[in-house]
C-alpha cells in the first residue's frame, strides 16, 4: 500500500494518477482544476466543506479520500488554503499555448512579488525549471496560507509543486 | 477554597471538559503550572485536521483562544502558574502551590486529571550536549518564545511531530539538513512528509544517529544506515555539520499525579506507556476521579477534546446538574466522534490501545 | 542570521520593543522582560547553562517546559532555577551553575 509514499514521502506517478482527488490529464489540460494529492485515510474534510460548487466529495466517513468532480470544479482555489495538509493545488494546463498556471499554498516569508522569476521545484524539492509569479492571494479567510500562482512550461504541470525564491 | 469540579491541566482536554461542565452550572476550577493556558495548543501553529466540529482548518493557537474565550464566558476559574502537587482524600482535595510560592488546599467534589504527556528522550553518545533537545521543546522555543534553538538541524524521528516541527523550523528560518527514522518507513502522515520533501528536506528511513559531537555544544552528528535488525551497516556512516538535534521519538503519558492519587495504572505500549485505567465515562478506578487527553493515551488534540467533553458531561451528571438521559445522549455523540477519529488506518494502534485500556478497567 | 524570529509567516512580527540588560557570568546581554531566561541566553547564543556535578559536563535546554531540570542556573544568588520557565527581570545576575550550586547564605 503506497510504498513510495510511505518510504520516501513522495507519491510515485502511478500512486498519484490513481488518486480519486487527481483528475485525469485530459481534464487538467482543459484546466483550471483542483488536484488533490491526498492519498491516505485520515479523518479530515475541510476541502469538502469549503468547496462552493460541491466539486469535492468525502461523505459521512471523514476518513474517505476526497473525490474531485473536475466538471463542477471552477478552480477557485479556496481548497488550497483550506487543506490542513497543504496537499491541494490548482492546475490550469491551458493557461497559454505553452504554459500552465499552477497555484500552490505558501506559508513562508518573504512572499514573492508578482513578476518575479523563481525556481520551480518538484515533489522531491529538486529544481526542474523556472517559474514566473503571476498572482499572490493573501485573503484574511485563508488564515495566513497565501496562494501563489505562477506559470511554467506546460509539460511540467504535474511535476511542479513548490517554488524557491532566488 | 471550594469548588465542584477541579481540573488539573488547561490543555484541550481540560478546557473542553470545563466548558461542558460549566455549561450545566457546575463550578469549575482549572489548575495549570504554566503561566499560559492551552497546553500544547499554543505551539501548534498549523491547521488542524478532522471535521468542522473538531475545529478542522483552524490553527491550534486559534482553537486555544476559542476554548479560553468560552471558559471565560462561562466563568470558569483558572489558576495559572499553580502546581497541583498532591491529591488527598481520594480526589476530594488538592494541594496547590501558587506562583508566588504560597500554598493552599482546594476542596472539590470531582477531579479531572488532564495533565498530558512528556517527550521521550533518546540516548546516544553525545546526547547530553547542549544543542540536543526535544522536538516539542523546539516548538516551545520557536512558537512561544520566538527564538530558534540553532540554525542547522537534524530531526530524529519522522512521526507527525518530527515532520511538523521540521516544517515549522523552516517557517522560522532554520535549515533542516535531514529527518531520519530507524524504521524503513516514515512514521507520520504522507501529507506531512510530502510537504517537507518538496521543500528539499531529505527524509532518510532506515537510519539511526550514532553520535553527536562538539566541544561544549553540538557541532555535528554521525548518522548511519541500519539493516533489518536495526544494527548499523558498517561503512555507511555519514557526518553531518549541524548545531541542533531535535528528538521526536514519541510521547509518554504523565501518569504520576493519577498514580499518587491511587488510581490504578497499566502499561499499554499503543498508548505510550503507563496510563491510568478508565471506563467509557473517563472515570478511573477511584470514583470521582476522571482522566482525559494524552494522560490516558497519547493521541491527538481532537481526541483530547472529545474525551474532555465526555469527562465534563460525566462529572456534571454525577454532580446532579445533568439528567441521565441528556448526559447519555451527549456522551454518545462524543463517543461517535471519537470512533470516527479513531477509524482510520493511522489510528489502529490507539484504537486498539483504548479498547485494551477499557477492558482492563472492567476486569480489575 | 540571528536566532530571534523577528517576523514569522504565522506568528507575524515581534511587537516587543524595549529590551533590558541582564548579566550572564559577568557579561551583559540584552533580553525582553518576561521571556524565559533560557530563551534570552539562546538568542545570545549561550547554550551551556550548567556543568554536571561529577564530570563537569556541559548541559543546556532539553525539554523547555520545566520538567527535566537540565537548564538550571544560579539566578541572583539562588541555585537550581529552571531558566526555561523563569521570566527575565531587568538586571538579573545569572551564573552558569557548577554542580548543585551554592546558596547565597549557608543554611543554619
Amino acid at each position: 500500500m503506497l510504498n513510495m509514499l510511505r518510504s520516501s514521502g513522495v507519491l510515485s506517478e502511478q500512486e498519484l494518477m490513481e488518486l480519486p482527488g487527481v483528475p485525469p490529464m485530459e481534464l487538467v489540460e482543459k484546466g483550471p482544476v483542483a488536484v488533490i494529492e491526498c492519498a491516505e485515510m485520515i479523518p479530515c474534510n475541510p476541502c469538502e466543506a469549503c468547496c462552493p460548487t460541491g466539486a469535492i466529495k468525502i461523505g459521512d466517513d471523514i476518513n474517505n479520500l476526497p473525490i474531485i468532480d473536475a466538471v463542477k470544479c471552477t478552480g477557485c482555489g479556496l481548497c488550497i488554503a483550506a487543506c490542513p495538509g497543504l496537499a491541494i493545488f490548482v492546475v490550469n494546463g491551458t493557461h497559454t499555448k505553452s504554459e500552465a498556471l499552477i497555484s500552490i499554498p505558501y506559508e513562508f516569508l518573504p512572499l514573492p512579488n508578482v513578476g518575479d522569476q523563481v525556481e520551480a521545484l518538484d515533489r522531491q524539492g529538486k529544481k526542474v525549471c523556472m517559474a514566473k509569479i503571476v498572482q499572490i492571494r493573501n485573503s484574511k479567510k485563508f488564515d495566513k496560507t497565501a496562494i501563489v500562482s505562477f506559470t511554467i512550461p506546460k509539460e511540467r504541470c504535474m511535476e511542479v509543486r513548490h517554488i524557491r525564491l532566488s | 477554597m471550594e469548588t465542584e469540579l477541579a481540573i488539573v491541566g488547561s490543555g484541550p482536554a481540560g478546557l473542553a471538559a470545563a466548558i461542558e461542565a460549566a455549561k450545566t452550572g457546575v463550578k469549575v476550577t482549572i489548575i495549570d503550572e504554566n503561566p499560559r493556558p492551552g497546553g500544547q495548543l499554543f505551539k501548534q501553529i498549523h491547521k488542524f485536521f478532522g471535521s468542522e466540529k473538531h475545529k478542522a482548518g483552524i490553527r491550534g493557537i486559534d482553537i486555544g483562544h476559542e476554548l479560553l474565550e468560552q471558559c471565560e464566558k462561562l466563568n470558569v476559574q483558572i489558576f495559572l502558574s499553580t502546581e497541583a502537587w498532591a491529591i488527598f482524600d481520594n480526589g476530594k482535595a488538592l494541594g496547590l502551590k501558587h506562583g508566588n510560592n504560597t500554598t493552599e488546599k482546594l476542596n472539590t467534589r470531582k477531579l479531572l486529571l488532564a495533565s498530558g504527556a512528556i517527550e521521550n528522550p533518546l540516548a546516544f553518545p553525545g546526547w547530553t550536549l547542549p544543542g540536543v533537545l526535544g522536538a516539542g521543546a523546539t516548538q516551545t522555543l520557536m512558537n512561544l518564545h520566538r527564538v530558534l534553538p540553532g540554525q542547522r538541524v537534524l530531526m530524529v524521528g519522522t512521526g507527525n511531530v518530527g515532520l511538523i516541527v521540521s516544517y515549522q523550523l523552516l517557517q522560522a528560518g532554520a535549515d533542516v539538513v535531514a529527518a531520519i527514522d530507524i524504521l524503513p518507513q516514515i512514521g507520520g502522515w504522507g501529507v506531512h512528509a510530502s510537504k517537507i520533501r518538496r521543500l528539499g528536506i531529505p527524509i532518510l528511513t532506515s537510519h539511526t544517529i550514532k553520535e553527536a559531537f562538539g566541544n561544549n555544544e553540538v557541532k555535528g552528528a554521525v548518522i548511519a544506515r541500519v539493516g533489518q535488525d536495526n544494527k548499523v551497516i558498517p561503512e555507511s556512516e555519514r557526518k553531518l555539520e549541524i548545531d541542533t538535534i531535535c528528538i521526536a521519538v514519541g510521547l509518554s503519558p504523565m501518569a504520576e499525579l493519577a498514580q499518587s492519587a491511587g488510581c490504578q495504572i497499566t502499561h499499554i505500549a499503543e498508548l505510550g506507556g503507563w496510563t491510568p485505567m478508565h471506563n467509557e465515562r473517563m472515570e478511573t478506578t477511584i470514583n470521582g476521579i476522571y482522566v482525559a487527553g494524552d494522560v490516558c493515551g497519547v493521541e491527538e488534540a481532537s481526541t483530547a477534546m472529545e474525551e474532555g467533553k465526555i469527562s465534563g458531561i460525566a462529572a456534571a451528571e454525577s454532580l446532579g446538574y445533568l439528567q441521565r438521559g441528556k448526559a447519555n445522549g451527549l456522551m454518545k455523540e462524543s463517543q461517535e466522534s471519537l470512533n470516527a477519529l479513531r477509524a482510520g488506518p493511522f489510528a489502529t494502534q490507539s484504537k486498539l490501545g483504548k479498547e485494551k485500556l477499557i477492558e482492563r478497567f472492567h476486569k480489575c | 542570521m540571528g536566532l530571534r524570529i523577528k517576523n514569522h509567516p504565522i506568528l507575524g512580527r515581534d511587537l516587543r520593543k524595549d529590551m533590558v540588560s541582564i548579566e550572564v557570568d559577568g557579561k551583559v546581554i540584552p533580553a525582553y522582560e518576561g521571556e524565559p531566561i533560557a530563551a534570552a541566553l539562546t538568542a545570545s547564543r549561550i547554550k551551556v547553562l550548567r556543568k554536571t556535578k561529577k564530570q563537569g559536563e556541559p548541559r543546556g535546554i532539553f525539554c523547555a517546559r520545566g520538567i527535566c531540570t537540565d537548564c538550571v542556573m544560579t539566578v541572583n544568588g539562588t541555585p537550581n532555577i529552571r531558566t526555561c520557565i523563569t521570566p527575565v527581570e531587568k538586571n538579573m545576575k545569572i551564573e552558569t551553575q557548577e554542580g548543585l550550586g551554592k546558596w547565597r547564605e549557608e543554611p543554619k
